[in-house]
């Protein structure tokens, strides 16, 4: 069979051939369709775990139980997981589970740059790392392999130009999964880690990474590509396809598996080229290990740590190493710099725009059309703010987060203000996505420590950034069987919180007075705001227009930011084609002049 | 062909992804190496969108490098304007006569480009810019997401494949219940290069940048 894959694809379509019988995971990008490409399978279990942590525990648990399984999350995800991903990696395992993290170089959508290699050395384990989809493909088999070979977790690292790519494979093999049924091996040594069991394992550990350091030498994926020997290049994962071009003159070491790293094939290659370059993303993991081992080596002295590489930096890099000749890039035209930026927006229709606007008012921080950047004015609450479209609330002219930091933490963050004693009263934001992964823990927290914040759910039904994947609110599995839905405001009110609204999320009047409300009482309280995602809408509502008549210009529904409501000529009209009509309304709602309704209306009322 | 690099630019949900998918499968169907990728950053809708698409005998990076690209494809004027830098001197251009003004030019602090701006920026690399009109068509067939099977209609007059592996693909990867609607809108992308910009009669498969110096 021949495709064009994705990586995520790649990598879900070679674990599904290696025998794989159950995957975990929570959506991040750029991890999230290998979890959606596995769920195809039926023959699979897929899931939405509620965080990485827990999908990290399943996974170790069928693990135990004797079945090939897998857990994949993007790089922060694995912050989530480490806890048991080094429990994984101390126990060992009764089958292969391989741990697929997703690295985000550039920051296309995460909340930083970090680079995961680092918890291979961490976490003792070995670390895969495929450069296209072919090799994340192949990969996945050597990755189950080496995992019952050496009774370790296997850390397969890709990166958002892996994942997110399109290249040709041959799946040459078919699914074979393992005769013997599910068994657990009651093994107390080996599964409870009491501190006496814990001291056993850990020489274990040392033998097995010193077993893996020499079974890296004959690793098929680690190749060398005999070149011209002026110039070795070591490198992996996409780098390495970017360095192909680069240096077509070059010799190569490929690394397919980079820790631990084959010392002797890295000692010969460099014996046998007059000067190495390393070619990597983000931090200079390889050079370090490898001039570690007294092998002169550059790298990142031309190649940068931060951000993401692509072939013109690598070309520059080069240059400035003396590597690459002829000429420079053409000039930069100055004109499109010089071009309206477009940021990512809030939908029209989106059900967090209304509660915004409301929280954005009551603290005073919209901003009238025409300002630039937040109005000078104090803002009279503290809102910290989580991880979901919502954080594109920050923007002008809705202003309306002051943090986000990582899963979950508006909650702890906001009763953490409160406790430092500052006299703003607090509200927390939070996703209903993303207050079931890690909202949950800080609640009770906040109900156990008698926090006076106020805590905004945003429920839209579903984990609206990462592309609409289920979870545990919605009742739906991940691979689309009904099960059983969590009620968050039997949740909340289960923990302990009395003063819990559910409001609706296209309705001004109602979520303006239950923020007054919630502002107003001394105690901690829940806000549920309940409303769709706009881009499930199946049929688009009756489109809003506003009547030139009685329209006065006086912008305000410009400071909803809805990309429907737009001027011309100083007027404002309502592109029809964006607008989400009767399932909103909010323009229509907060329109002054009461100027913007459907057409129908607008007629009835202009010819009495 | 040597080799053919091709962007594909415009707005979250004007159907980019799906037009640069099938440029890469139609690519696979005709023997080629391709790779392709997407840079789409964290809106689901209405954030700047660009597909890197490249077909060769062999591929190694999955992105072109500025001032590399042979073929420009924008469902969005700005989007066009925006990318002119990775053109190639000489590369083809062309642009659906669509304007998506960004939040900033909705509030009044900034101006949308004209389409003499946008064809002056462009003009610095591009050696010739069609703008048609891909947003108009597909309204009047009644489906604005036919648009993206127009755009495509119109590249691939500037790439070397067989119409008939083109109509394939695309009928393995869109719905059998909107197939023909895709299918008119694609023939009708071939038209509007055909008969309106390159003149009755002047092109077959393989016009344009293909017959330069590539082929």
């Amino acid at each position: 069979m021949i495709k064009l894959l994705s990586g995520n694809e790649a990598l879900a379509l070679g674990a599904y051939h290696a025998g794989v019988q159950v995957a975990a995971a929570y959506p991040g990008t750029p991890s999230t369709e290998i979890l959606e490409a596995i769920a195809r399978f039926s023959d699979v279990h897929a899931e939405w775990s509620t965080n990485e942590k827990v999908a990290m525990e399943v996974a170790l648990g069928a693990a135990y139980a004797g079945v090939r399984s897998m857990v994949s999350m993007k790089q922060v995800g694995l912050n989530v997981a480490s806890d048991p991903f080094i429990a994984a990696a101390t126990t060992g395992l009764n089958a292969g589970m391989v741990v697929i993290g997703a690295d985000d170089p550039g920051i296309h959508s995460s909340q930083n740059e970090q680079d995961n290699r680092h918890y291979a050395k961490l976490a003792k384990v070995p670390m895969l790392e495929p450069s296209d989809s072919q090799e994340a493909y192949d990969i996945m088999a050597y990755a189950f392999d080496i995992s019952e070979r050496f009774d370790t977790p296997v850390l397969v690292r890709t990166t958002t130009r892996v994942s997110h790519s399109k290249s040709v494979v041959r799946a040459e093999r078919s699914r074979t999964v393992p005769k013997r049924p599910p068994a657990f091996p009651h093994n107390v040594t080996k599964y409870v880690m009491l501190p006496v069991h814990a001291r056993l394992r850990h020489p274990v550990i040392e033998e097995r990474l010193v077993k893996l350091a020499a079974y890296a030498e004959t690793f098929a994926l680690n190749q060398v590509e005999w070149g011209g020997r002026a110039l070795g290049v070591i490198a992996s994962g996409v780098a390495y396809q970017y360095a192909r071009e680069v240096f077509p003159e070059a010799s190569f070491l490929k690394l397919g598996m980079t820790y631990p790293l084959p010392r002797n094939l890295i000692r010969q290659f460099a014996t046998r080229v007059e000067r190495i370059i390393v070619i990597e993303e983000l931090d200079p993991f390889l050079q370090e290990n490898i001039q570690a081992m007294g092998i002169r080596v550059s790298g990142k002295e031309f190649i940068p740590r931060a951000g993401e590489l692509n072939p013109d930096i690598v070309t520059e890099g080069g240059r400035s190493a003396g590597l690459v000749s002829g000429n420079p890039a053409l000039p930069k035209i100055d004109a499109v710099s010089q071009l309206p930026r477009r940021p990512p927006l809030l939908c029209p229709g989106c059900p967090h725009t209304g509660i915004f606007f409301v929280l954005s008012s009551l603290s005073g921080r919209l901003n009238p059309p025409g300002g630039k950047g937040r109005s000078a004015r104090e803002p009279r609450l503290v809102i910290t703010g989580d991880i979901g479209c919502y954080t594109l609330g920050t923007y002008p002219p809705l202003n309306v987060m002051d943090t986000c930091a990582c899963m979950g933490a508006s909650i702890g963050q906001a009763l953490g203000m409160e406790k430092a004693g500052i006299s703003k009263k607090v509200v927390a934001v939070i996703g209903d996505s993303t207050f079931l992964h890690s909202g949950i823990t800080p609640l009770v927290n906040a109900v156990y420590n008698e926090g006076q914040i106020t805590i905004i759910i945003l429920d839209n039904h579903t984990t609206a950034m990462t592309g609409h994947q289920e979870h545990p609110g919605t009742g739906i599995s991940a691979q689309g069987k009904k099960t059983r839905a969590v009620e968050l405001e039997r949740l909340v009110r289960g923990v302990g919180v009395t003063d819990v609204r559910v409001v609706n999320a296209f309705d001004i009047k109602e979520l303006r007075a239950a923020v007054r409300s919630a502002l107003d009482n001394p105690e901690l309280s829940v806000i549920i705001v309940r409303g769709d995602c706009s881009v499930r809408l199946s049929g688009r509502g009756v489109p809003r227009v506003v009547s030139a008549e009685k329209c006065n210009q006086c912008d305000a529904c410009l400071l909803l930011g809805c990309p429907a409501i737009q001027t011309e000529n100083g007027r404002v009209f309502i592109e029809a084609a964006l607008c989400a009509g009767s399932a909103c309304t909010l323009c229509q709602q907060i329109c002054p002049r009461r100027a913007i309704s459907q057409q129908s209306e607008l007629e009835a009322e202009e010819s009495p | 062909m040597k080799k053919l690099e091709i962007l594909v630019t415009g707005v979250g949900g004007q159907g980019i992804i799906l037009a640069s998918d099938i440029m890469g499968e139609a690519a696979l169907a005709a023997g080629y190496d391709v790779k392709k990728t997407d840079t789409i950053g964290m809106a689901q809708r209405g954030g700047s969108v660009v597909s890197h698409v490249r077909i060769a005998q062999r591929v190694w990076s999955p992105l072109i490098k500025e001032g590399e690209v042979d073929l420009l494809l924008a469902f969005e004027k700005l989007e066009a304007a925006r990318w002119t830098n990775y053109l190639r001197p000489g590369a083809v251009a062309i642009v659906n006569q669509h304007a998506l003004p960004p939040l900033s030019v909705n509030l009044g602090n900034e101006p949308y480009p004209s389409d003499e701006e946008i064809s002056v920026i462009l003009g610095h690399r591009s050696g010739r810019t069609y703008f048609v009109s891909g947003t108009q068509f597909a309204r009047e067939l009644g489906d604005v997401r036919t648009l993206n099977m127009f755009m495509l209609g119109c590249a691939s007059l500037f790439m070397p494949f067989k119409v008939q592996t083109w109509k394939e693909t695309i009928s393995q990867r869109v719905a059998a219940g909107i197939r023909a609607l895709n299918i008119t809108a694609f023939d009708a992308g071939r038209k509007e290069i055909r008969n309106v910009h390159l003149g009755k009669g002047s092109a077959g498969h393989g016009a344009g940048v293909m017959d330069k110096e590539d082929v």
